[in-house]
């Protein structure tokens, strides 16, 4: 179709909009006909088309708002030339662009120097100088000199607006990002714009701080050096930083990150705007853990246990002692951990445990995850697909938001522009509460009973806690052939997985078509089930004959002096499993402990043999995510001392133990792991090469979990409360304590209970109460919690205060409480 | 009604003074000799509420284009004609219509009468509308600072609803309209229809861009919305009585009907005058025995405002120019809200100037970054100059940095007769909505037409330097 000319108009609306074909919408760009897609931005078209316009306001993931006036250019729709703003302008047929034009560079030279002048000039300590838009932007568009002679506005430099960002409202050129993205991606609107005119500032309500999980991502996005981050603040200039892609495997979302380093350490971590998973967003988990890679506390050295307790070894030493230590009935060998392994170290590991020595109780999860039989065996989504627009979104199990905060801004973006509509069934309210269409709570223990009342439509009566007008409402909803995603999380260790496998037995019958995205959030657990290790999964993929001990199972036996070995690959059993008093004894009973860690944690201070790792940042390898997809990590600085890559550290072993490994170097081990796990057989290694978000990988299951009879929980005594205990983002993780800036940002262990059961204890907000149980109990501060269910009591896992692994025995369906009042 | 009106002394008027009667034709000023022109009863005793009746007899669509008919100008600023802006609304509901009474233009005081001393007029053109709109949902927006129109126009609406012309099936019949009344926080910038929808919302008071936010179709929450201004819809309930041949008989072809104008300033009779829309001109205003009675002191005339703050100034070239919003408007200026100020020649024009630009860099908003940061920086220049510390380019720098908030220039036939350069109006701007233009208008008016005061008071602050 011949593009009109510029200065020949439409004659009417209709006729403009015949014009857009099926190639795309015809305009013209500074005198060249080109084509922009339908529903386009004018500033993205331009920027498609090579024409770069510049910007501060505007961001691709975030709603525009034409606030800065940076993006100004001269547009013909038909009516005359005029400044339109860009980024709020949808281009139309037969728009006359021109980005050139004497009054577009007058806009441009005017808005700079409007912004510029109460800007202050204090670049060179500014920690954004050298990539800073408004430097570039003042460069390449601006005037080139101030005529503002007067006193700039003055404001306090700069303010903690939380104890991870700092804010300095003389730089802010009131762009409106971080205020947007608080509102509207995060879903914490604690900051905003205060006072008007030219004494406008960005700043957060009287004692509320800027607390939100995702407060870094404000300073990746400010276009100013605003907004700083106290980790990063003058600690390199940018163009002595060095950079690689690379992945997170804080959690199993494997949000893709850029990891940048100075003089060998590294100092600040990127979000990349992937479109499959976190578009460039991160919490500040992923952005900020990366602290603990440069802690003092790292292994550097083999250790060895003697008289004087865990001394220095030599590697050849300390890898005798653990190939003696393997060197017993496999049977009588345990392995716990494997998910903060990379993949090469997890096949390595595998082949070595599982191939060569045929050890079978392997298990990745620590009693806080769900059967890797039925996990695997589940046809599933990818995030994207979860978060379609129009789908329907079953969360079953953990709050994502404490969780997986990558995936739930994908999710909450879905609910609250993307139209999918969420349901919950969730032990207690969660983060996407708020934008949830049903927010059901079974009671613990319950779950799965009320996943079958929705299968088999008993929707007429309450069913564990649920109302029957919401059974009814998830069931319409479930029915409404909307496709369906499930994403399934263990919600509460407090009581037995298998009521999380009943609900997922149950949802499959009601809505066969549902696809499942697992919320498992150990990091690279996908990756340590593909390779087999969990019980029941053969390794090399398939299920196994002989399915062997899952962790609980191991530290029973190991306590009962069952197992001679106990081989701890990254995990803490002592701090991590969910049953204290079981851990302590297992580790006891065992002859010997082998830990392969990147820190001397509760556990690997009771080990004999501890084998110091290098972590994520030091190695190269790969990270299955949640959805199957594989990404790269990258090195970016060396390990400190003698830490090794866990795969060289496998085969280090192997060599001991007398079976050994033939892997010279990273791609050794990955034919090997093609060659071996059916999965990866086909997988074009290159893929991970070339930047882009990673390959998926194809599945094709031959086999579906089996599901038993559901189990039955106990009737509640009628004294106690049921427990509910899961995890917060911030906890005593090692790797957060590890972390300078993020060690203080676990709250004090609580009990939390709902209205009426304060006011049935006749205590309020912040009193101590007794909780008593089975064999114990603690004094705690109560705290209420709206959306947590009568009867129930939460206290959140791995805070500092009280352990409360101390009171859960992993024999429990469910556990109960007392609460007093002291 | 109020606490203040059972202590108050004999003469305590519940409004403010300020009207002036001109023994003209009178269409929304009909009530307010009566000092109880507020009430209900008195309402009722001239014919209160008889224009609904009329209406709610007739179809929507007909007194839609019974005001369609009459050319009813809007009268918040910018004169468009009510009956069409109706005519956008897409066939969507929910609808809402919205009153514009955060009256804040710098020299307007005219909805603050209407507001205090006929509310029921207000509210029965609200609900005449409503109904030709064919909806439900009425929201009455009274200005923050105007407390006692918030008064008179609460207590109106308490009387309305309890005699049933407000609320369910009115007056009998299946028509039900709700009114919600609101105040504003006191920014003048919620005048501008989009950011008073942004307010009435619950969020900061900031312009939405238009496109794609045009009120009509995409408004308050997103629905349709029309935005009308206090005086307007205060005109329905005449026009639905009169008929809008009647209504044309008064004013010109062009803008029929009479409009309510507030003039302030260096005048002998200062006040808000009803009079017909364009056949009195400005001198007849500001001279004439009915109206002004003229300059104070008998002073010479130094400049005018034409219609509120954000107008550029005319002078005694444009007296004879009839108020008529097309010839203003070709004239270079408009008639805006209708405020009057008029600057006698005793007026220091660099402060006058200064006064404006400081209204409209304290009112704005802080979106734009032009407005933002532009209008203070005018603000600081004058003031500078006023403080004896001007520099010899801050004239070409005022000008300059009113092109980068307002871009380019239009031929104005008026100032080319002149010899004077041509000046940007209506005003090109690099800003969402007009506050910031509004600020450049009295700077390019006032240097255009009196440079050399700003040059005098320039030189003697460089004379002062050389001589210190």
């Amino acid at each position: 179709m011949p593009l009109s000319r510029p200065g020949l108009r439409p004659n009417s609306v209709t006729a403009t909009n015949a014009n857009e074909t099926e190639a795309g919408i015809p305009f013209i760009l500074n005198g060249k006909a080109l084509l922009a897609n339908s529903g386009e931005m004018l500033i993205d078209a331009c920027e498609r088309n090579g024409v770069h316009i510049p910007r501060f306001c505007y961001h691709p993931r975030m709603r525009p708002v034409g606030m800065c006036r940076m993006c100004l250019v001269e547009v013909d729709t038909g009516r005359g030339a005029g400044l339109q703003p860009s980024c709020m302008l949808t281009v139309s047929p037969e728009m006359v662009v021109n980005t050139e034009s004497t009054e577009t560079k007058q806009a441009q030279e005017g808005v700079l120097e409007l912004t510029l002048i109460n800007h202050p000039l204090d670049c060179p300590v500014c920690d954004k100088g050298g990539e800073c838009p408004l430097q570039d932007n003042a460069y390449a568009y601006g005037p080139g000199e101030s005529r503002f002679v007067e006193e700039k506005r003055h404001f306090e430099k700069p303010i903690s607006i939380s104890s991870l960002v700092q804010l300095d409202r003389e730089r802010c050129i009131l762009c409106d990002r971080c205020t947007r993205f608080a509102d509207e991606v995060a879903g914490d609107p604690l900051i905003h714009f205060i006072d008007r005119g030219s004494q406008t500032q960005v700043n957060t309500f009287p004692d509320h701080p800027f607390s939100s999980y995702f407060s870094g991502n404000t300073v990746q996005i400010c276009p100013v050096g605003a907004l700083t981050a106290s980790p990063y603040r003058f600690k390199a200039r940018p163009w002595d930083l060095a950079e690689t892609e690379s992945t997170a495997t804080v959690d199993s979302t494997g949000a893709r990150i850029v990891l940048q380093s100075s003089q060998d350490r590294l100092v600040r971590v990127l979000g990349v705007d992937s479109d499959a998973v976190n578009w460039s967003w991160l919490s500040d988990k992923e952005r900020f853990l990366h602290e603990a890679t440069d802690s003092n506390d790292r292994l550097t050295e083999p250790l060895v246990r003697s008289a004087d307790g865990l001394t220095p070894a030599r590697w050849t030493h300390a890898c005798e002692l653990v190939g003696d230590a393997l060197n017993v009935t496999a049977s009588q060998i345990g392995v716990i951990g494997g998910s903060r392994l990379p993949l090469e170290g997890q096949y390595a590991w595998a082949k070595l445990l599982r191939g060569e020595l045929g050890i079978s109780n392997v298990d990745a999860q620590l009693g806080d995850g769900l059967p890797g039989e039925v996990m695997l065996g589940l046809p599933r989504a990818t995030i994207a697909q979860a978060c379609a627009p129009a789908g329907v979104v079953l969360i079953l199990g953990a709050d994502p938001k404490e969780e997986l905060p990558s995936l739930y801004l994908r999710l909450r973006h879905a609910a609250s522009q993307d139209g999918t509509k969420i349901i919950e069934l969730t032990p207690r309210a969660t983060g996407l509460s708020p934008n949830a269409a049903i927010s059901a709570h079974p009671l613990p223990g319950q779950v799965g009973v009320v996943a079958a009342a929705i299968a088999d439509g008993k929707l007429d009566a309450e069913v564990g806690g649920v109302a029957p007008g919401q059974l009814g409402a998830i069931a319409e909803l479930l029915g409404s052939g909307a496709p369906v995603t499930v994403i399934v999380g263990r919600g509460n260790l407090a009581e037995s997985a298998s009521f999380t496998v009943d609900a997922i037995a149950a949802l499959q019958r009601a809505v066969p078509e549902a696809r499942f995205l697992s919320g498992l959030r150990r990091g690279n657990v996908h990756g340590a089930l593909e390779l087999g290790f969990a019980p029941g999964l053969a390794f090399g993929g398939g299920l196994s004959e002989d399915p062997g001990l899952d962790t609980a199972g191991i530290l029973r036996a190991a306590a009962n002096g069952e197992i001679e070995t106990l081989l701890l690959l990254a995990a803490d059993p002592l701090a991590d499993f969910p049953n204290s008093e079981l851990a302590a004894d297992a580790l006891k009973n065992v002859a010997t402990v082998v830990a392969v860690d990147t820190f001397l944690t509760a556990s690997t201070q009771q080990a004999n043999v501890v084998l110091p790792a290098a972590m994520t940042g030091e190695v190269d390898g790969a990270f299955l995510n949640l959805e199957g997809r594989l990404s790269p990590l990258r090195a970016k600085v060396s390990a400190p001392g003698q830490a090794r890559p866990d795969w060289m550290i496998a085969v280090e072993v192997s060599q001991s133990v007398g079976t050994p490994l033939d892997f010279g170097s990273i791609d050794d081990v990955r034919a090997g792991l093609a060659a071996d796990v059916s999965v990866f057989g086909s997988l074009n290694w290159d893929l991970l090469g070339a930047s882009g978000d990673g390959p998926l990988l194809e599945f094709n299951r031959t086999w579906e979990p089996q599901f038993g009879e559901p189990v039955v929980a106990p009737l509640p005594d009628g004294y106690g409360l049921r427990l509910i205990v899961d995890r917060k983002l911030w906890d005593l993780g090692t790797m957060v304590q590890q972390s300078e800036s993020l060690r203080d940002l676990p709250e004090v262990a609580a009990v939390h209970l709902c209205r009426q059961d304060l006011e049935g204890l006749g205590v309020s907000e912040g009193d101590d109460v007794l909780v008593e149980w089975s064999n114990g109990s603690q004094s705690l501060q109560v705290r209420r919690e709206v959306g947590l269910p009568r009867g129930v009591a939460r206290i959140p896992f791995r805070l500092p205060g009280f352990n409360v692994g101390d009171l859960l025995s992993s024999e429990d369906l469910v556990a109960e409480i007392r609460v007093t009042v002291t | 009604m109020s606490g203040r009106s059972s202590t108050a002394s004999n003469n305590y008027l519940p409004f403010a003074p300020g009207f002036v009667d001109n023994d003209g034709p009178k269409i929304v000023s009909t009530r307010f000799g009566y000092e109880d022109s507020h009430t209900l009863a008195r309402s009722l005793a001239t014919g209160g509420y008889d224009g609904l009746k009329l209406a709610l007899r007739r179809s929507p669509a007909e007194v839609a284009a019974e005001v369609k008919e009459a050319v009813l100008l809007g009268r918040g600023g910018a004169g468009f004609p009510a009956g069409i802006k109706w005519g956008f609304m897409p066939p969507v509901w929910p609808r809402y219509l919205v009153v514009n009474g955060d009256e804040s233009e710098p020299g307007t005081y005219k909805d603050r009468m209407l507001m205090e001393r006929d509310p029921h007029q207000l509210i029965e053109g609200s609900l005449i509308t409503c109904y030709a709109l064919g909806l439900n949902q009425c929201f009455l927006y009274v200005r923050g600072e105007m407390a006692q129109a918030q008064e008179n126009v609460a207590q109106a609406l308490n009387d309305a609803y309890a005699a049933g012309f407000v609320g369910k099936n009115i007056l009998g019949s299946d028509v039900s309209i709700d009114v919600v009344l609101h105040w504003g926080a006191g920014a003048y910038i919620v005048g501008e229809e989009t950011a008073l929808i942004e307010s009435l919302e619950g969020n900061r008071g900031m312009p939405r861009l238009k496109p794609p936010f045009f009120p009509a179709a995409k408004g308050l929450y997103m629905k349709p919305t029309i935005v009308n201004n206090v005086e307007t819809l205060a005109n329905v309930p005449w026009l639905m009585l009169n008929g809008a041949a009647e209504y044309r008989k008064f004013g010109s072809e062009a803008s029929p009907g009479t409009r309510m104008v507030a003039v302030s300033g260096h005048v002998k009779r200062p006040g808000v005058y009803e009079i017909e829309q364009g056949v009195v001109s400005f001198r007849d205003l500001f001279y004439g025995d009915n109206y002004c009675q003229g300059i104070r002191d008998d002073n010479e005339l130094k400049a005018f405002v034409p219609g509120g703050g954000s107008a550029p100034w005319f002078f005694e070239d444009q007296l004879d120019l009839l108020q008529e919003g097309r010839d203003v408007g070709s004239a270079g200026s408009m008639l805006g809200s209708g405020a009057l100020i008029v600057m006698d020649h005793t007026t220091d024009i660099v402060k006058a100037c200064l006064r404006l630009v400081r209204f409209f860099a304290r009112e704005s908003c802080g979106k734009c970054t032009p407005c933002r940061e532009g209008t203070a920086w005018e603000e600081k220049v004058l003031q500078r100059i006023l403080d004896g510390h001007g520099r010899p380019n801050d004239i070409d720098l005022l000008l300059e940095i009113g092109k980068n908030i307002s871009p380019g220039t239009y031929p104005v036939a008026s100032f080319a007769e002149q010899g004077l350069d041509t000046v940007p109006f209506p005003p090109k701007q690099t800003t969402i909505c007009p506050l910031g233009p509004s600020s450049v208008a009295p700077i390019t008016s006032a240097i255009r037409r009196f440079r050399g005061e700003f040059e005098a008071k320039i030189d003697a602050a460089q004379s002062a330097r050389v001589e210190a």
